[in-house]
């Protein structure tokens, strides 16, 4: 069991305000992945919740027990860092044992011990190496089983995978996942990598500025993303956005005027809306579609062939939209296209930046980690569902 | 490969042979000429009091240095001294650059004014030291005892080598510093705080963290150090000038003593290759060490 809740965290350095009130409640066992833009406080929140800096306000509860005043050691919890911050002048086995070995364990136990999480970790050909004679996986690897060894209730990690290249990330990426299930330990991690966000976490956590924007899951937030500034964020490439004007609010939805002048109705909520706000409207370039009678045109300026997709930067009055293609679109640079997109698909955002709330709910905005595996592998017979 | 070719063997040779023989002659001659000189009237009878005295001396004056009880308690003195300056300045500049890396108020003038008698010249300091700090009646150090009601001490008789290692350790305590605190900059941040997380208190972070991170500085401020303390001169000259009796004369000063004193050129020049093979040997042993170190 292990559970973490943050209430009320804030945390300044001088006079400036970096976390500015954070409430959030991670369950046992889950993956918890905090993503924003650099300097918005991921760091900084996860080392509060490490210990390594104080809170200046607020609680941090571990498994319902404030924590506020415990010292790094002694929260039950490890840390992989960015920099794997191994020990240089001790071997691997050094490295993995040096908590124990503080802590008075006797050699056999610790060498025990050791030897467990290096098998995991597949580490155990290098036990006696220098951290210097390793790769950077192999580093990376050895950083895990430092926090192994400490069996702690919770682990941290602050961007681990980002100092390695794209092929060993994907591998340590699998390899995290794998970890996770075998140590049914709760996981907070952090990230600037979409992918890994989105293919790993339980539970993202949106931050912006030293506010939490947006929790959900991944799906939903891809799905439903509260506010413009998530909307942007979840989702590579970038959401189009483009400002458009408001004509009528039904009971299927407000009907907006697209900036090639045809009408549209996105099927959400307007009752709270004025009748002269302003909207922004955000589609997903994946969601946009080459098509003869399309509502919007441009011109192609970038052309991008990625074998499999197309992404066409399309200028658009003063805006640059994106669109993922078909691999096989004939287009070249400059030549003008109509393109078209599904109602339903749209985001629409007030003058606050604020989604309005979609009619319906996308059927994939509930999916766990969980729910995916099940449609994955084949049902235990008999297994009742 | 870039090896043979640092050295420059086997890529044009000839050509960096010939760029490289001015400096290498010029070291060559610089350190031969006076080695050579002292060697060959290490074994003359030279003494510019008796210049009727000449020729030959074969191993004489060898014999009568290393009979006389003055070498060996010279090189007693000498071994002290270093050793001494050495633990003093490499605990203390430890200690002091894991105090200087705090954070505090008004750090950057501390760390200044800690280096600075490094920039002191050894004459003025060791005059600073003797007619200020350590004077019996005027010294700042007797006025503290007065004040505390113990009695004033005369430091340079009743403690002369004492005296002495603490002047020369003053002065090179913010050298070793210096290096120290460099290269407390270069540790790894997030290494202490892994440390932390891993349970280690202040104790533990010094003696597992950095120290080790420091072990390389330090062999690097020892074997400097040594170089430079193994010829201690003008700190003793200008205080002790050698004594009381024999007392803080090392090989330096006796070799001074020696030939300036007695005039005998030929045993001070016996003198110095011994104090040389002296240093060499310590130097061998020092240079394994921090090789070693350097390697890992
Ligand atoms: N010790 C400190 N003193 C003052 N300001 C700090 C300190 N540590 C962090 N900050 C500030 O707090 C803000 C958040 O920093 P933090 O390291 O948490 O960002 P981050 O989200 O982890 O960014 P990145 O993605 O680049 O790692 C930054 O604006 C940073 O300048
Ligand atoms: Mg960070």
């Amino acid at each position: 069991m292990a559970t973490l809740q943050l209430k009320n965290i804030t945390k300044q350095f001088g006079d400036t305000k970096v976390i500015k009130g954070i409430d959030l409640d991670v369950n046992d066992r889950e993956f918890v992945v905090f993503v924003g833009p650099s300097g918005c406080g991921k760091s900084t929140l996860m080392r509060m919740i490490a210990g390594l800096e104080s809170a200046s306000d607020g609680d941090i509860l571990i498994d319902g027990k404030r924590m506020n005043e415990v010292g790094p050691a002694d929260r039950g919890l490890a840390m992989v860092f960015q920099s794997y911050a191994l020990y240089p002048h001790m071997t691997v086995e050094g490295n993995m044992g040096f908590s124990m070995r503080l802590a008075g364990v006797p050699k056999e136990e610790r060498r025990a011990k050791v030897l467990e999480a290096a098998k995991i970790l597949q580490l155990e050909p290098l036990l006696d190496r220098k951290p210097k004679a390793l790769s950077g996986g192999q580093r990376q690897r050895v950083a895990i089983g430092r926090a192994i060894v400490r069996n702690p209730s919770i682990f941290l990690f602050d961007e681990p995978l980002s100092n390695l290249d794209a092929a060993l990330r994907v591998q340590m990426r699998i390899e995290l996942a794998r970890l996770h299930e075998e140590l049914d330990a709760t996981m907070i991690y952090v990230t600037h990598d979409q992918i890994e966000a989105m293919t790993m976490a339980d539970k993202i956590v949106v931050l912006h500025d030293g506010v939490v924007e947006q929790v959900g899951s991944p799906m939903a937030l891809y799905h439903h993303p509260r506010n413009r500034f998530v909307a942007g964020f979840i989702g590579s490439p970038k959401m189009n956005f483009f400002t458009v004007e408001q004509q009528s609010i039904g009971d299927d939805g407000v009907t907006v005027r697209l900036p090639g002048g045809r009408p549209c109705t996105i099927p959400v909520a307007g009752e709270q809306l004025a009748s002269d706000e302003a909207l922004e409207l955000g589609i997903r370039p994946e969601h946009l579609q080459l098509d003869e009678n399309g509502p919007l045109s441009g011109q192609i300026k970038v052309l991008e062939r990625l074998g499999g997709q197309t992404s066409l930067y399309v200028q658009m009055g003063e805006l640059l939209i994106t669109i993922m293609a078909d691999g096989d679109v004939a287009y070249r640079v400059n030549d003008t296209v109509q393109f078209s997109f599904a109602a339903e698909r749209a985001h629409l955002f007030d003058a606050q930046g604020l989604a309005l709330e979609s009619l319906s709910q996308h059927p994939l905005a509930s999916l766990t980690r969980q729910d995916n595996r099940a449609a994955t592998e084949p049902a235990a017979p008999g297994a009742q569902v | 490969m870039n090896r043979t070719r640092a050295s420059g063997r086997t890529v044009g040779g000839l050509r960096t042979l010939s760029l490289q023989a001015p400096a290498v002659t010029l070291l060559l001659l610089w350190m031969i000429v006076p080695l050579g000189m002292t060697i060959w009237f290490s074994f003359q009878r030279y003494n510019l009091l008796m210049p009727e005295m000449t020729g030959f001396a074969g191993l004489e004056n060898y014999e009568y240095l290393l009979t006389d009880p003055a070498l060996w308690s010279a090189m007693g003195t000498t071994l002290l001294l270093v050793g001494w300056v050495l633990v003093i300045t490499v605990v203390g500049g430890t200690l002091l650059a894991v105090l200087f890396q705090q954070d505090f108020a008004g750090r950057g003038i501390a760390r200044v004014l800690a280096i600075s008698p490094f920039f002191v010249m050894p004459t003025v300091s060791a005059l600073v030291w003797k007619n200020m700090m350590m004077h019996p009646s005027n010294g700042v150090l007797a006025w503290l005892a007065q004040s505390l009601g113990l009695p004033a001490l005369d430091w340079f008789s009743s403690l002369p080598l004492t005296s002495i290692i603490i002047i020369v350790s003053w002065q090179w305590l913010p050298f070793a510093l210096l290096i120290l605190l460099t290269a407390m900059q270069s540790l790894d941040e997030d290494q202490v705080e892994a440390a932390r997380m891993d349970g280690a208190g202040p104790l533990a972070i010094f003696f597992f963290i950095t120290l080790p991170h420091l072990k390389r500085a330090i062999s690097v401020v020892i074997m400097i150090e040594m170089i430079f303390l193994l010829t201690i001169f003008a700190e003793i000259f200008v205080t002790t000038s050698g004594g009381p009796g024999l007392a803080t004369t090392n090989l330096a000063y006796l070799i001074y003593i020696q030939a300036l004193l007695d005039f005998d050129v030929g045993m001070a020049s016996a003198g110095g290759v011994i104090a040389i093979i002296l240093a060499n040997i310590v130097a061998i042993f020092l240079v394994r060490m921090v090789a070693k170190n350097l390697e890992d």
